[in-house]
């Protein structure tokens, strides 16, 4: 069937099957191999985007969901060579090891300081605790959303 | 993709704001930049025009004899392009890195569940899946071994009955001193039998690669792999090829911590790849593939007692380990050999029996696994410890101090311990470390129906490949044609962060920004031969190495630019980023004007270094030796766990976590710090989550509800601090510092958890069912305090 929607602020028209899974459509059909699988089965966020806005799991939803929503991928948040606050966060923090969790994480990151602009480090953990890493242990992906939080918040007083 | 003149990449960093690259100096990774964007291509991240994607009919059935494959029903499937058994291998059909006793498709019989009994390329994923489920395997069961300690007994089951000592795969015996007689000189003893189980690597990216045959015969696979170039001669034999026809491209993996230690899919990725026409091939196991076809952490089953003098000088120690290999020798030989050197921790023990089994068995295989066996005797020994100071009366870090090994001294093997030493320094570090200083405080302020206590734990981790087989590498730098330097990794990057480590190695030899540097990942037909991404070894052998290259390229360049300045020698010349400068004058000629004075033979410096090995002749059987022992050079840590325990559920919470480590000087304190964090938050899943159920053979946890890794939720702050003890031998005075993280979280949680509830948990993971049963078992008026 025929979807439109909006992919990184480009309105865009795809044929698929309705019960295609989103992130096929996004990794196979679209070419945008950033998002990426891991479980198939919502349990650990590497497949998380951005559905107008909020953090979604790809692997959990289908094509035609798609239709009329703004969806945002890893792809989709810099601002050409500017990477997004979060992203320049997690490399300054050192909160990238094998990045296979990154995009992910990155994006849930994003949704985690629309939602509160100045979470504590255990609101942090727990705001990411959808998202399994498997080589940093965490704190420093924690560290760098704390320090991603306040240069957001700097970006906005000023 | 499809392009003939495909070629692995050479990353370049300009884009980027230039960086310094200090050694010392926290550089952020140079490859977060492309993972942080989404652009970095994993292997799974190939896909290509007009692909065939592969996939494996896996037994299902933990041992039986194969009669026969019926795939006439899957042939038949819409998108189907072939059907493959192993009569369409022309090879060895075996895999493996010691005995080669693992098929690419069975043959014979399936020996665990996770078997390979046929390969189908379709032309897309629904059709795969679809033949698969048709493919009817005629299997005659057998009875199966599911235990190490059984699977020794004479009538057991043989999971290779071509195998002369039954379902032995490696015996190690290793006697110092007057061996066991030594314990009746013993004023204390302390026994004790420890279980670990099984763990998942759990990489988020599950088992993935892309390959193709080119029209001259050349096959190309691309594949996420810790072992480039060992894989090429795996695959080349198991397929009967000319080794000079298979070229392995390595890009990045998403983790790998062991499992991706030797072949995943890359030989059958290969196999398919002969068949498909000449389509490009594209195989990525699922998550419950990984689970069941993948390699474990060996479950161990441990046998200890450790004597001592009243004074708590440690004289007697004798160990029986059994170590659960699964049916193939996914290095189970290996592993069990770290074992028994470590068995002993990093103390003076001068009577030593110490005996070892890796045993086949039908679980699933056993392999490399962050730690390698010493993980598991870790945490055996350093509860041994706590038990003998609780018996002794004596503090437990105290215990360890007067034990542990310095410089000059003997490890429990007998190896005379030659490389630099920071034990010492790590415990006294952490005794003057406000969680332990204020540690009865901290317990003492418990809230209603909880009970905290403190434990801690020290270890050692040799790293490299042992006396026997070659620890090597080859480094590779170049100053390309316009002017940049470009370094050629040898050694895969899994996430460890050493190709960036290389950069700033060579970066800072060769005066260079991150801006003039790039890189090559590995790639058998353009980097050079370094051995694998294992053994907390990738930056000191590969490191070594590339301080070679760097040098030579170095001293070319700046005789080059002496000679076109007229200067008196090499000595008046400087690289600065960019440019060579001649230091009396502050003339400079830029990089990319003199490289056209190179000719294209001089423009590339490549050096070999081989680690060094132990020197001593310690008495141990050329088997043993030729599986590893003894190693000559260790790092050391310490470590600290603080756990609340709920009376009423059982459940242990890691509240916080310090970790003291020795592993030489430290290159880039950001990425040291990530290897400590990640080690112990691996570590903490094995301690109290990460509980692999297998029921006769079967893996009953396929997924992450079921097998539990920790999350963000789970992970305490951890304090991590470096005792930077230069090594000589190490590039910049480096030691490894991959694994040394992981081994002491669960002997210092349990210890943690023993002192709160003074009742111990001998099996692991402590998940909150066991707490609880020991401490209903032991008595609530009893253990109270």
């Amino acid at each position: 069937m025929k979807i439109a929607f909006r992919l990184n602020g480009k309105q865009i028209h795809i044929d698929a099957a309705p019960d295609r899974r989103v992130v096929d459509v996004l990794r196979e059909d679209l070419g945008m191999t950033g998002t990426k699988e891991s479980c198939a089965a919502g349990d650990c966020g590497a497949c998380t985007i951005l559905v107008d806005g909020e953090s979604r799991l790809s692997c959990l939803m289908l094509a035609v969901q798609l239709e009329d929503r703004d969806i945002t991928t890893i792809e989709g948040i810099a601002e050409g060579e500017q990477l997004h606050p979060v992203q320049n966060a997690f490399v300054e923090h050192g909160a990238v090891q094998c990045g296979f969790c990154t995009p992910g994480m990155v994006l849930a990151s994003v949704d985690l300081l629309n939602r509160n602009s100045a979470p504590s480090r255990d609101q942090i953990r727990e705001g990411l605790s959808g998202n399994l890493c498997r080589c940093t242990g965490y704190q420093m992906i924690v560290d760098a959303v704390e320090a991603a939080a306040e240069e957001l918040r700097d970006r906005q007083e000023s | 993709m499809n392009d003939q003149n495909f070629d692995n990449k050479n990353t370049s960093f300009s884009y980027l704001e230039s960086r310094p690259l200090h050694i010392g100096a926290s550089v952020p990774r140079l490859d977060a930049y492309e993972k942080v964007t989404g652009k970095e291509k994993y292997a799974a991240d190939y896909y290509g025009e007009n692909l065939v994607w592969a996939g494996v009919k896996r037994a299902g059935v933990p041992h039986a004899v194969l009669r026969g494959i019926d795939f006439s029903s899957a042939v038949k499937v819409p998108g189907i392009v072939r059907v493959l058994t192993h009569e369409d291998i022309t090879g060895s059909n075996r895999q493996g890195v010691i005995r080669k006793d693992q098929p690419v498709l069975v043959n014979d019989k399936a020996r665990h569940c996770g078997d390979a009994i046929a390969l189908v390329l379709a032309d897309n994923k629904e059709s795969l899946k679809e033949a698969l489920d048709l493919i009817v395997c005629d299997f005659e069961p057998l009875p199966g071994v599911f235990d190490s300690e059984q699977g020794l007994r004479n009538g057991a089951a043989l999971v290779h009955e071509d195998n002369a000592d039954g379902n032995r795969l490696l015996k190690g015996e290793i006697k110092t001193g007057s061996g066991s007689d030594a314990y009746k000189e013993c004023d204390v003893i302390v026994e004790a039998c420890f279980q670990t189980q099984s763990q998942e690597h759990a990489y988020l990216e599950t088992e993935a690669g892309w390959a193709r045959l080119l029209a001259n015969g050349k096959l190309e696979i691309v594949c996420s792999t810790q072992t480039p170039f060992r894989d090429r001669m795996e695959v080349a034999e198991a397929l009967g090829l000319d080794p000079t026809l298979v070229r392995i491209i390595a890009p990045y993996p998403g983790g790998a911590f062991g499992g991706k230690d030797g072949v995943t899919v890359q030989t059958l990725l290969g196999l398919a790849a002969l068949h498909s026409g000449g389509r490009p091939v594209k195989m990525w196991w699922n998550r419950e593939e990984s689970f069941v076809s993948g390699t474990k952490r060996h479950a161990a089953l441990m046998y200890y007692q450790l004597g001592a003098k009243a004074d708590g000088t440690l004289h007697f120690l004798d160990v029986r380990l059994y170590f659960d290999t699964g049916p193939y020798d996914h290095l189970g030989g290996v592993v069990l050999t770290l074992a028994l050197e470590h068995a002993g921790g990093p103390y003076r023990i001068p009577n030593a029996q110490l005996t070892g089994w890796a045993v086949y068995t039908n679980n699933p295989i056993g392999g490399a696994f962050r730690g390698f066996g010493v993980t598991q005797v870790t945490a055996a020994v350093e509860q041994v410890m706590d038990m003998l100071a609780q018996k002794l009366g004596m503090d437990p870090v105290k215990l360890r101090l007067k034990n542990a090994t310095k410089r000059g001294d003997r490890s429990c093997v007998g190896k005379t311990m030659v490389c630099s030493n920071g034990l010492v320094e790590c415990l006294e570090t952490l005794s003057k470390h406000d969680l332990w200083k204020q540690a009865d405080d901290w317990k003492s302020s418990a809230g209603p129906f909880k009970r905290r206590g403190v434990g801690i734990a020290a270890a050692m981790q040799g790293s490299g490949y042992g006396p026997v087989v070659p620890d090597y590498a080859n480094a590779k730098v170049e100053l390309t044609s316009d002017g940049k330097i470009r370094v050629y990794c040898g050694v895969v990057d899994m996430g460890q962060g050493n190709a960036s480590t290389n950069l700033q190695i060579a970066g800072s030899i060769l005066g260079q920004e991150s801006g003039q540097m790039e890189l090559v990942l590995p790639d058998t037909d353009r980097t050079l031969p370094s051995g694998s991404a294992s053994a907390s070894r990738c930056t000191y052998t590969f490191g070594n190495a590339l301080i070679g290259a760097a040098e030579t390229l170095k001293q070319r360049i700046l005789q080059r630019a002496a000679d076109l300045f007229m200067a008196s020698g090499p000595h008046e010349m400087a690289l600065i980023p960019g440019s060579v400068r001649h230091l009396p004058t502050g003339r400079e000629v830029p990089l990319f004007r003199l490289v056209k004075f190179f000719q294209d033979s001089e423009r590339i410096a490549v050096h070999h270094f081989r680690a060094p090995v132990a020197a001593d002749n310690i008495g141990v059987s050329p088997e043993i030796k030729l599986h590893g022992l003894p190693h000559t050079l260790f790092s050391f840590g310490a470590c600290l766990a603080a756990v609340e325990v709920d009376e009423l559920t059982g459940a242990a919470e890691v509240k916080r976590f310090l970790a003291v480590s020795d592993c030489g000087k430290v290159l880039n304190p950001q990425i040291y710090q990530q290897q400590i964090h990640g080690g112990i938050a691996q570590g903490l899943g094995y301690a109290l989550s990460e509980k692999l159920e297998v029921e006769k053979g079967r893996i009953l946890t396929t997924g992450f509800s079921t097998y539990i890794i920790p999350t963000a939720s789970d992970v305490p702050e951890i304090d991590s601090i470096a005792v930077e003890i230069y090594e000589p031998t190490g590039p910049f005075g480096l030691k490894g510092v991959g694994e040394i993280a992981t081994n002491g979280p669960l002997p210092a949680v349990a210890n943690a958890v023993a002192d709160a509830l003074g009742i111990r948990v001998f099996e692991s993971p402590l998940t909150a069912e066991r707490i609880l049963e020991a401490f209903a078992s032991n008595g609530r008026q009893e253990s109270s305090i």
